[in-house]
């Protein structure tokens, strides 16, 4: 069918593995979200972080700057599990906002224009389509969370020596677990909304809903019954206590009650007020992404059929 | 531009008995919960071009949806090129193209990245997809326009467009439904002029689903007529027309009456259209050598007799009327 030739031919030249067509999603989608300027500064403005951490670390092991900056080591900020685990929590909050602006017209577009059958009428499945929908959000999000975290924990072990890099191997663990989970949640729920409201303001608000109504609910709900336990539903609230575990950091203990003596206004009963246990932490966010993968497998479909 | 190495250049030969119908029907039906839409629908189809025709409702769409695999057939299956559309979808899917009825496509995007994608998406590479891609824009009459954001597309363009990336990967079946929707005389005559092509290369079979008889008529050389989510007519469309031949249109010079009155004797109906022009019915068992040896007779000069021929609307209001059959 070349253009001078003007005649319908088939095409018998070698095909591409369908294993990896889902990828092909991300790399044209790419195009699209890099044409925004401004996406592109914000998408640059989220590895500001990471250049002071790296700038930290580097400042550990270099006595000759910190002799010219007159700091001593101890005045900085350790390099441990804590140190990791604030950057992917700093990271995470960059992530979420990346999320915003990218995930909500991934799916709603095609559904308003009707595009979905133009993709699975190819040998392209529904789930290679929302693998490679997803992709666009996985891979965006790992390069500023997890991904650059791991490479910063191989810095400090190349600085530190292989005794500390031994001594903290199961952080590698920690960083690609917390970071994956946190980047997955948040492609599946973007994912979900653009498929469920077909307008981009509409679903950027939906996301902006669902992490902010339930937390505000949840914190009612913490200081009207006084407990801990109206964190189970705000998905911030367990994203950081499923990190904090990974981490070691977790203390199920994050305040206290003190019962006073209405006549002596003397404490006479100190109540601790109790995080929900990590077990419950996974098992909603668990319990989210199924939801989440049930109303996908509802919604990207050829055509709705109406019964 | 051209694709010396990596096209077929076979030429089309009519699907022969001994191989694999293009679309073979065994008892297919599809509900949709527990509306029957299709109901053990039964044949091989076999056209160059077929012709997909019915009343609103009658099931067209949802046919090519669920051989497209878009719907899971409730009973019975269906074969494209002798595989299996629910064991073998990805096969099927990679040997067909669709175009589809409502407006599809992606936004913010230019016709050639948009068709791109979709020859892409179709397994071909991706330099060969984008040369295809300005090729298929180029052979629908968009090459001029090909840049430009499919949003800013008129209607006309867009079902061109849609047309681009239904054959872009050179698919051996193309599905094309409704294709003429909305287009003004000039854009229609495009579109049917660019399907007559297709069909004419020999390198892809059609099947054209239409509520616009004229289409199905210009393009197609088989019908399949739905009625009901039932098959009322499945037919080679010339065959059919000729097969009528009992109809005749007769041009007389001389005494007519009297003619007349030999045909009528013969049992045969009539009617007089004019002083000179007969419209005759051939009774069982009464042959066109009979109305010469008439003619002969009565004196008269048979100036003309030709078969009056079944237009597709006959086929099709006789289909509407009759009920299922013609498999």
């Amino acid at each position: 069918m070349a253009v001078y030739e003007q005649t319908y031919k088939r095409y018998a030249g070698t095909l591409t593995p369908e294993w990896s067509r889902f990828l092909i999603i991300p790399r044209h989608a790419y195009r699209a979200v890099f044409n925004s300027k401004l996406f592109t500064a914000f998408y640059v403005v989220c590895f500001l972080p990471l250049l002071v951490e790296t700038i930290l670390i580097y400042l550990h092991h270099n006595v000759t700057a910190l002799a010219l900056m007159q700091v001593n080591v101890r005045e900085l900020i350790p390099i441990d599990a804590f140190f990791f685990q604030t950057f992917i929590n700093i990271q995470g909050g960059f992530a979420f906002f990346v999320a915003l602006l990218v995930g909500p017209p991934l799916v709603s577009r095609d559904l308003r224009n009707n595009a979905l059958p133009l993709y699975l009428c190819r040998p392209f499945s529904r789930t290679e389509y929302v693998l490679g929908k997803m992709s666009v959000i996985l891979i965006l999000l790992s390069v500023v969370t997890w991904v650059p975290q791991l490479l910063l924990f191989l810095f400090q072990s190349y600085l530190e020596g292989f005794t500390w890099f031994r001594a903290n191997l199961w952080m590698i663990n920690a960083i690609v677990l917390g970071g994956v989970v946190w980047v997955l949640l948040l492609a599946l729920l973007s994912q979900t909304v653009s498929a469920l409201v077909k307008w981009r303001v509409i679903a950027s608000g939906a996301l902006l809903g669902i992490f902010f109504i339930p937390t505000v609910f949840g914190a009612f709900v913490n200081e009207v019954f006084r407990t801990r336990w109206g964190n189970i539903v705000s998905l911030g609230a367990l994203i950081k206590n499923v990190t904090a575990g990974l981490f070691g950091t977790f203390e199920r203990v994050s305040g206290e009650i003190q019962i006073r003596d209405p006549a002596t206004d003397l404490v006479v009963q100190i109540v601790p007020l109790l995080e929900p246990p990590l077990w419950a932490s996974w098992a909603v966010l668990f319990l989210v992404c199924a939801v989440c993968l049930a109303l996908l497998s509802w919604k990207v479909k050829a055509y709705e059929v109406v019964r | 531009m051209a694709l010396p190495a990596t096209v077929h250049e076979e030429t089309f030969k009519p699907q022969p008995v001994d191989e694999p119908a293009v679309i073979d029907l065994h008892g297919l039906s599809v509900a949709f919960g527990k509306r029957p839409i299709l109901k053990s629908l039964r044949g091989d189809l076999r056209g160059r071009a077929i012709g997909l025709l019915g009343p609103n409702g009658a099931g067209k769409t949802t046919l090519i949806h669920t051989l497209l695999g878009f719907h899971p057939p409730s009973a019975g299956t269906a074969q494209i090129f002798g595989y299996d559309i629910v064991d073998h979808a990805n096969k099927i899917k990679s040997l067909i193209g669709y175009m589809p009825e409502r407006d599809a496509f992606i936004a913010k995007m230019t016709a050639v990245h948009f068709v791109r994608l979709m020859a892409e998406l179709s397994g071909l590479p991706s330099e060969a997809a984008l040369e295809r891609a300005h090729e298929a824009l180029f052979y629908v009459g968009l090459g001029e326009a090909r840049y430009r954001k499919l949003e800013t597309y008129s209607l006309g363009m867009k079902q061109l467009a849609k047309l681009a990336q239904a054959i872009v990967h050179g698919p051996k079946l193309i599905f094309l439904d409704e294709p003429t929707n909305g287009l003004d005389p000039p854009a229609r005559l495009r579109m049917i002029k660019l399907i007559r092509e297709i069909r004419d290369s020999g390198q892809a079979h059609i099947v054209l689903s239409s509520h616009l008889l004229v289409d199905v008529e210009e393009c197609c050389d088989e019908i399949l007529i739905l009625r009901d989510g039932q098959i009322a007519v499945y037919c080679n469309l010339e065959e059919e027309r000729k097969s009528n031949r009992k109809f005749l249109m007769l041009e007389v010079r001389g005494d007519q009456k009297k003619f007349v009155e030999a045909i009528a004797k013969l049992g045969c109906e009539y009617a007089i259209s004019s002083d000179s022009r007969l419209k005759v019915v051939l009774q069982e068992g009464v042959e066109v050598r009979d109305l010469y040896q008439l003619a002969v007779e009565t004196q008269v000069q048979l100036r003309r007799l030709s078969y009056k021929r079944d237009s597709l609307e006959d086929i099709f209001l006789k289909a509407m009327e009759n009920g299922y059959g013609g498999l």
